[in-house]
């Protein structure tokens, strides 16, 4: 057996456990190092877009995703959250994932509490803020916005009427927010795109996992978003304009160091296949 | 007779793991409270024992492997029926429907004349769970013929507009950005990603992109001289995507993999 069919015929686990090796090794304490964070138009353009509001100015969070994409979409909520709760906005919250209900609530109540050590306010439940909660099937509850958020929801998460809700007096639809500004893990940003964009031309900007990022840049070459922060990698270069680096800044390191791998691996593995097919192509002519 | 007893030692050894963890983090915890600590450890440290059970099928399937998985479809199905009971028919449904219901659950009623719609849904919903009766199981058709009819409809007008129109009339963008002549373009040309040479660049690979795109998917002539040359740029053009695609999907997959090494180094080990 030659080197190149070793290298074939390597088990994946293998691969498996280097990854894991070097994605663990750069998120140790005693490694220390840093990777520089360079913010795109895309991302910038959304927190231009949010520093630019007033104070009062109403914005829209729909944080449509679960807890099994919190490592890249919980890092852009803190921070934007923070930035939004900072200016002094008033931020309607919501989420259109069934289990991410409780985690949204969390992250609205954390960023209001850690705004009174940071900013040295706490933003108030119904004067500054308000979490409409969880209600299933999205374009249609998108669409109803549109109309009147009290019709998808008359009650916000804790069961108050939004009428007897301060800040939801006079606030009808999207017409009475600034954007919309959509953090998803999945298709709900179509349906954003759909049927919030499309139909009611609400300001849209959205947030998403890696996964997603590439086939969402097409709105925002045609202006139908007016940012696009995909990943991990947007999530920390947003954390670097807030100049609020959290857990995606100190995971690029770690990125930094998988990517290095995997092309490697991917190197490898293609020098050994045309290696292999050269020497097949050699045995064939030889007979 | 060798598996099972390895099966068994295996299993004695994550429970003593699982025991030991649970301890530790319930002494170290941040709360006052004694209970707080000792159920805030048992989450923690079950949720590290479901995390590195997920794992463990990168090694191959296992027990602990089918317990994770089937743990999290049963609470997800639990979860995602409890919370519509509570936020629709419940959160919607009840308050415009009856005042006693709203007092026995406790939700505001909402007085407005226009509640009687509300029972149009309803009967919807109530006749699709005919289809568990085989007698009437009929019925249901007629709601699926309103979800088919509305949502084919709706889909129809909207993504015409977001996907179809809006992105081809995007498409016409000017080739020649704020072009004043040859000569000034040259004697202000400069890389800056704001600049106008960037700017001209980037419209001309939209427009040779889309076009190029296009010619490949078109199959009534044959790719050959010209149109095979812009069919093969094409082709590079989407090969092109599926590799951003691909680079976005690597980044995706290693930030979950950092957020659970994370979790278990910083969480539940506490050396980050």
């Amino acid at each position: 057996m030659t080197f190149h069919d070793k290298l074939l015929a390597l088990d994946r686990r293998w691969v498996f456990l280097v990854l894991a090796i070097f994605v663990i090794l750069p998120i140790l304490p005693f490694v220390k190092f840093s990777v520089p964070v360079t913010p795109v138009k895309e991302v910038r353009e959304i927190y231009d877009f949010i520093e630019g509001l007033k104070p009062g100015d109403y914005i829209l969070l729909s944080l449509d995703y679960d807890p099994g994409s919190m490592a890249e979409l919980h890092p852009v909520a803190y921070a934007m959250l923070e930035q939004c709760y900072a200016k002094k906005l008033k931020v309607i919250t919501l989420t259109l994932s069934a289990t991410g209900a409780q985690m949204v609530e969390e992250i609205v109540r954390d960023v209001a509490d850690s705004c009174k050590i940071y900013h040295g306010f706490k933003p108030e439940r119904g004067i500054d803020y308000v979490y409409l909660g969880y209600k299933p099937y999205p374009g249609i509850i998108i669409l109803g916005m549109g109309m009147n958020f009290r019709i998808p929801f008359p009650q916000d998460y804790y069961g108050t009427t939004l009428d007897s809700i301060p800040m939801m007096r006079g606030i009808k639809n999207y017409d009475n927010v600034k954007a919309v500004i959509n953090l998803s893990a999945g298709n709900v940003s179509d349906m954003w795109v759909a049927d919030g964009n499309a139909r009611y031309g609400v300001k849209l900007a959205l947030a998403m996992t890696g996964v997603m990022a590439a086939d969402y840049y097409p709105y925002y070459q045609s202006k139908q978003v007016f940012g696009i922060i995909g990943g991990m990698k947007g999530a920390a270069e947003y954390e670097k304009l807030c100049k609020n680096p959290g857990s995606a800044t100190d995971a690029m390191k770690a990125q930094v160091f998988a990517h290095v791998v995997i092309i490697i691996f991917i190197i490898i593995g293609n020098l050994a296949y045309f290696l292999g097919r050269r020497k097949t192509a050699q045995t064939q002519e030889s007979e | 007779m060798t598996s099972k007893i390895a099966m068994r030692i295996l299993t004695a050894i994550v429970a003593l793991i699982f025991l030991v963890s649970w301890i530790t983090r319930s002494g170290s915890g941040m709360s006052d409270s004694a209970f707080t600590n000792v159920r805030d450890g048992f989450l923690i440290t079950f949720a590290v024992f479901l995390t590195l059970s997920i794992f463990s099928f990168l090694y191959r399937d296992n027990p602990f492997y089918k317990f994770a998985e089937s743990l999290y479809v049963g609470i997800s199905a639990g979860y995602w029926m409890s919370y519509g009971f509570w936020s629709t028919i419940v959160g919607n449904f009840v308050p415009r429907a009856s005042r006693s219901l709203s007092e026995f659950f406790h939700v505001p009623y909402q007085e407005r004349a226009d509640h009687i719609l509300i029972y149009i849904p309803i009967i919807f919903g109530l006749i699709l769970l005919t289809r568990l009766l085989p007698k009437i199981g009929w019925l249901s058709r007629w709601s699926l013929a309103f979800i088919i009819g509305a949502t084919a409809g709706l889909n129809l007008t909207r993504y015409l507009r977001s996907d179809f129109i809006s992105q081809v009339s995007n498409s016409f963008i000017p080739l020649f950005v704020d072009w004043k002549g040859a000569g000034d373009f040259v004697s202000h040309i400069s890389l800056a990603a704001d600049g106008q040479f960037i700017a001209i660049l980037s419209n001309w690979v939209i427009f040779v992109g889309v076009m190029c795109g296009l010619v490949y998917f078109f199959f009534s002539k044959e790719h050959k001289g010209a149109f095979g040359v812009a069919s093969r740029i094409g082709i590079w053009i989407l090969m092109i995507t599926f590799g951003a695609s691909f680079g976005y999907t690597v980044m995706g997959r290693i930030s979950l993999l950092v957020g659970r090494i994370t979790f278990l180094f910083g969480d539940w080990l506490n050396i980050l």
